[in-house]
């Protein structure tokens, strides 16, 4: 194993070299002096992503026999993923001290988690990408549960385990189709083969694609596959709702990308129509039955469900284009994921602010916060100029170019639809009488990064080119 | 420095708007700041306006002040400006309406004066903004987030039925135009960029001129509005704070005309002739059926709200009445009309608001039947409201009178029928209007609070004679605002006169 190899996946050694570390340090450090584990934390979360910006190549290169592959693609996905979980600990420090959650478990799980996303990233294998998968997946279940005294987050972790543990059956059991047919693990031999010998594209790939699929839907909570998404985001603590809203999204798009684009791209047609179906169940189900929640992480676990068919609608257009599009889609539904969640946080004071009601008169009560949680849903909702508008107008672009005019229409109708539980949000902080007049004070750190969120998400939608250009850059 | 004055009218508002909402309602600040600012941030807009028409070439039907900078490259998208002599009246009546609503609301507005005129401000800017953007995402981008500032001005400042209403208001609007932005990037994949002035000259079939004629429809019709798309605007009309219908009616509603004008007609010449004659009896119905509803109203503001709808009615009978006359280079004339009854509606139209307004302020009641023989108590507001009342009913010598006459001449020309029904507003009209005004106005004292009216204080008087001034001014001196756009629309003529669809069948 080569210098090269090793400088390739440094970002992912070092991670992993330091959970374990902060596991260690966790042990001796007692509750008053848990901050230890969170700088050590965040400082891991800073030399990871500075070494994925030294070791990031301007070509694709494979290591590890070929398991591994980093690509320009997987170091703009790794430094967004990174980035998101950084945020996600400013956003969580002081609202886990407050409730009496700052336990090393958050910090050591989330960058278990976050290691399995690097890895689902940058793999080159079906089997690593399952590994990935699962390192993720495990930390996923377990954060969900991580405050146990609530039944609630016990019970959505319960759900989410067990149908997380089928959909990882089923793609298991593609993935042995797969390579049953293709005699190949790797993607890009897998693409090859399809390419060498088009009598494979044929039901038995077909068979085991369609469990991958499978898969790959309920990762991201696509319908129909999504019931389990709404019930995990109303049941986890807000930092462990960020948390699964964020990065992981990254991680399903290179999940999606890897399997159905740099490995079975070849057979396109065949995929296509599964992909579009579940796009346009997602748009509507997760827009329509977000109308009816009255708690706004359930709102926003079915809006995510939305953007989630619109991530799958650039996909299916299986061009270059669109492929930009959805992944410029992702990088920015996060960042207003973030923001949404990281609002709801600064506003739990004392136990979880998550009814519409809990937002009542924001804008008296902190005019600031109602701001940037005004931004986050209209961007959610697509008004311009907030980026969320550019991410759509992008991914229909793609639709559109690929002769697929009667779905657009069917997206935008469904992005009206949307409009009206995010103008409900603005409704509430805006038109209504605050139930409490006291003011909301935030923490200065907590503030500061809101704020940079908040106004990220108006600036990258005043200027998106450069965010559009490299998500073209690092597709092509 | 006169080549970048449509980005300084654009931006120097909205600026002026995020500044006032930076400094917020503090109360140990003397409230007077922020007026102060934003008069004199809507002032410098409005001279900037008046520098951009002293500059403004009528002669030629080119754009001109054009800025044009790529600012999303991958999408083909530019920040591209531009203004001819069917933008230039309507960013002047955008720069002159501002500055009164700012006056008019002055010390009215007691509810977080600040957020208040920063939304104006901001509204202002995104308005001109859709004036001039020639490039169809960032003209996309402009109507859409002026939806946002209305949104809050109608939501928080409203009257009780506030929500509904604004709610209402958005998502109509908002379902209107994103099937307009659908068919901008079909046709941006007609011609790999997003100017407006491509969409014009790609060759279209008539199907796909039909398709994207109908979208554009839905955007546009829903704001004009046309019946029976309508609705949203009486519930808009009444639940607004005085300055946000004065704003609407006058400015917004014109956005659905400008579409027409702008887009409609030069994108999808053939299929606007196609549906020429539905848009003429969708118009000559909003004209006489909308004309009856108005007179059924017990609510001033919905009476107006009404009239405006009517009074819309003849903008797009003048737009669509062009396709009844062999040759479509004939139509100029009902166009320059309905040009100008869109100015001079946002004249009229915000001014019988600020009269509303002016009541409302004093007596807390919209309803017809509070008031009665105000006139008695208030004769300055009185003689305001019966010159702004002849005004709306198409009074000769008032601004009324000049775009409806052109009208109803023009389709005289075209069919005798279509001229008949739209001539019957100037009945409707005048009945609706007066009998409000008799009314509201003479009578006996109808009752304690009545008697106790104050009539208008300076501030109001200079803000209604102002309106007032140029009401009459153009009423009886039209040739200014006409000669601006005569040029532009002369090329308009020409430009729908020659089909599209030469070239894709060939």
């Amino acid at each position: 194993m080569g210098m090269q190899t090793m400088l390739s996946a440094s970002a992912e050694i070092f991670l992993a070299i330091m959970i374990c570390i902060v596991l260690v340090v966790d042990l001796f450090v007692n509750d008053k002096d848990r901050k230890v584990t969170f700088w050590l934390s965040f400082g891991t979360l800073i030399v990871t992503v500075a070494l994925v910006m030294n070791n990031t190549p301007e070509t694709r290169e494979f290591i590890f026999d070929g398991s591994y592959v980093n690509d320009p693609l997987a170091g703009l996905l790794k430094i967004a993923s990174i980035s998101m979980v950084g945020v996600g600990f400013i956003y969580s420090r002081h609202y886990l001290i407050k409730n009496n959650l700052m336990k090393g478990e958050f910090f050591l799980l989330s960058l278990f988690g976050l290691l399995g996303i690097l890895i689902m990233i940058s793999a080159n294998s079906l089997l690593i990408m399952y590994l990935g998968l699962e390192t993720l997946s495990l930390s996923l279940y377990a954060l969900v549960a991580f405050d146990r005294n609530s039944s609630i987050a016990a019970e959505s972790a319960m759900k989410y385990f067990i149908l997380g543990a089928i959909a990882s059956g089923s793609l298991l059991y593609g993935i042995s189709w797969i390579y049953g047919v293709t005699g190949s693990l790797e993607f890009n031999e897998i693409a090859l083969a399809i390419v060498e010998d088009s009598s494979l594209n044929s039901l038995p790939l077909w068979f085991g694609m369609a469990f991958v699929v499978v898969g790959i839907a309920f990762k991201f909570g696509a319908v129909p596959f999504h019931m389990w998404l709404p019930d995990v985001y109303q049941g986890a603590k807000t930092p462990v709702t960020l948390f699964i809203a964020t990065a992981p999204k990254l991680a399903a798009f290179a999940l999606i990308y890897r399997v159905l684009v740099d490995g079975l791209g070849g057979v396109h047609d065949a995929w296509q129509g599964t992909i579009l179906i579940i796009s346009l169940l997602s748009l509507i189900l997760g827009n329509v039955v977000a109308i009816a929640q009255t708690n706004i992480k359930r709102m926003l676990g079915y809006s995510a469900i939305g953007h989630v068919g619109f991530i799958f609608a650039g996909i299916f257009t299986g061009t270059q284009i669109g492929y930009a599009a959805a992944l410029f889609y992702s990088l920015t539904y996060v960042i207003m994921a973030a923001g949404a969640f990281g609002v709801l946080i600064a506003l739990s004071d004392a136990g979880d602010a998550d009814q519409l009601n809990d937002l009542k008169g924001l804008s008296q009560r902190n005019p600031w916060l109602a701001v940037i949680m005004l931004f986050v849903m209209l961007g959610m909702a697509g008004i311009p100029p907030w980026v969320g508008f550019f991410a759509k107008l992008d991914v229909i672009n793609a639709v559109i170019g690929s002769g697929f005019t009667g779905f657009a229409v069917l997206m935008v109708l469904s992005s009206v639809i949307g409009a009206f539980y995010y103008l409900r949000v603005i409704w509430y902080m805006y038109f209504e009488q605050a139930p409490k007049s006291e003011a909301i004070i935030m923490n200065k750190d907590l503030g500061t990064m809101i704020s940079i969120n908040g106004l990220l998400i108006l600036a990258l939608g005043l200027f998106p080119g450069a965010l559009m250009q490299l998500c073209i850059i690092v597709i092509n | 420095m006169s080549s970048s004055i449509l980005s300084l009218m654009i931006w120097l508002p909205i600026f002026a708007g995020i500044t006032l909402l930076l400094m917020g309602d503090n109360d140990k600040r003397p409230k007077n700041t922020i007026r102060y600012i934003s008069l004199g941030a809507s002032l410098a807009t409005f001279f900037l306006g008046i520098w951009l028409y002293l500059e403004f070439d009528n002669t030629t039907a080119s754009m001109q002040f054009i800025e044009k900078i790529v600012w999303i490259e991958s999408l083909g998208i530019q920040y591209y400006l531009g203004v001819d002599g069917i933008s230039v009246p309507l960013i002047l009546l955008t720069v002159f309406i501002t500055p009164l609503i700012v006056m008019s609301s002055w010390d009215v507005i007691k509810l977080k004066p600040a957020q208040y005129f920063a939304a104006f401000l901001i509204l202002e800017g995104l308005m001109i903004g859709v004036f001039s953007a020639l490039d169809a995402i960032l003209f996309y981008v402009f109507w859409e987030a002026m939806l946002v500032p209305m949104f809050l001005i109608i939501g928080i400042w409203g009257g009780q039925r506030r929500i509904y209403a604004t709610l209402k208001f958005f998502l109509y609007t908002f379902l209107g135009s994103v099937l307009m932005l659908v068919s901008f990037i079909y046709l941006y994949g007609q011609t790999a960029d997003f100017d407006l002035q491509h969409f014009m000259a790609t060759p279209l079939s008539l199907f796909e001129q039909q398709l994207i004629f109908i979208a554009f429809l839905l955007a546009f019709a829903v704001k004009v509005p046309m019946w029976p798309v309508h609705t949203w605007l009486p519930d808009a009309h009444v639940e607004a704070p005085t300055g946000g219908s004065v704003i609407l009616a006058a400015i917004m509603l014109k956005m659905g005309g400008y579409g027409f004008i702008r887009l409609s007609m030069p994108i999808a010449p053939d299929a606007s002739e196609y549906f020429a004659f539905m848009m003429i009896v969708l118009s000559l119905i909003a004209v006489t059926y909308i004309g009856f509803v108005a007179l059924m109203q017990i609510d001033m503001k919905k009476l107006i709200a009404y009239s405006s709808i009517a009074h819309m009615g003849f903008v797009t009978l003048g737009f669509f009445i062009v396709w009844s006359y062999g040759e479509t280079t004939q139509g100029a004339l009902g166009v320059t009309g309905a040009m100008v009854q869109m100015i001079s509606h946002g004249l009229i139209s915000g001014a019988m608001f600020l009269c509303v307004g002016v009541l409302y302020d004093r007596m807390h009641s919209r309803e017809i039947l509070a008031y009665g023989g105000v006139a008695n108590t208030m004769p300055v507001f009185a003689a305001f409201m019966v010159l702004f009342s002849m005004a709306n009913a198409g009074l000769p010598g008032t601004s009324g009178f000049v775009g409806e006459f052109m009208v109803i001449l023009a389709s005289f020309k075209a069919n005798f029928w279509f001229a008949f029904l739209a001539a019957t507003t100037l009945i409707l009209g005048a009945a609706y209007t007066l009998w409000m005004v008799k009314r509201v106005l003479y009578g006996e004292v109808a009752n304690d609070n009545v008697a106790k009216l104050t009539d208008l204080n300076s501030r109001e008087f200079y803000v209604l004679s102002v309106l007032a001034v140029s009401v009459l001014l153009v009423g009886v001196w039209p040739a200014p605002l006409i000669d601006l756009m005569t040029a532009t629309i002369d090329q308009l003529m020409l430009q729908i006169s020659e089909t599209k669809i030469i070239g894709i069948e060939a």
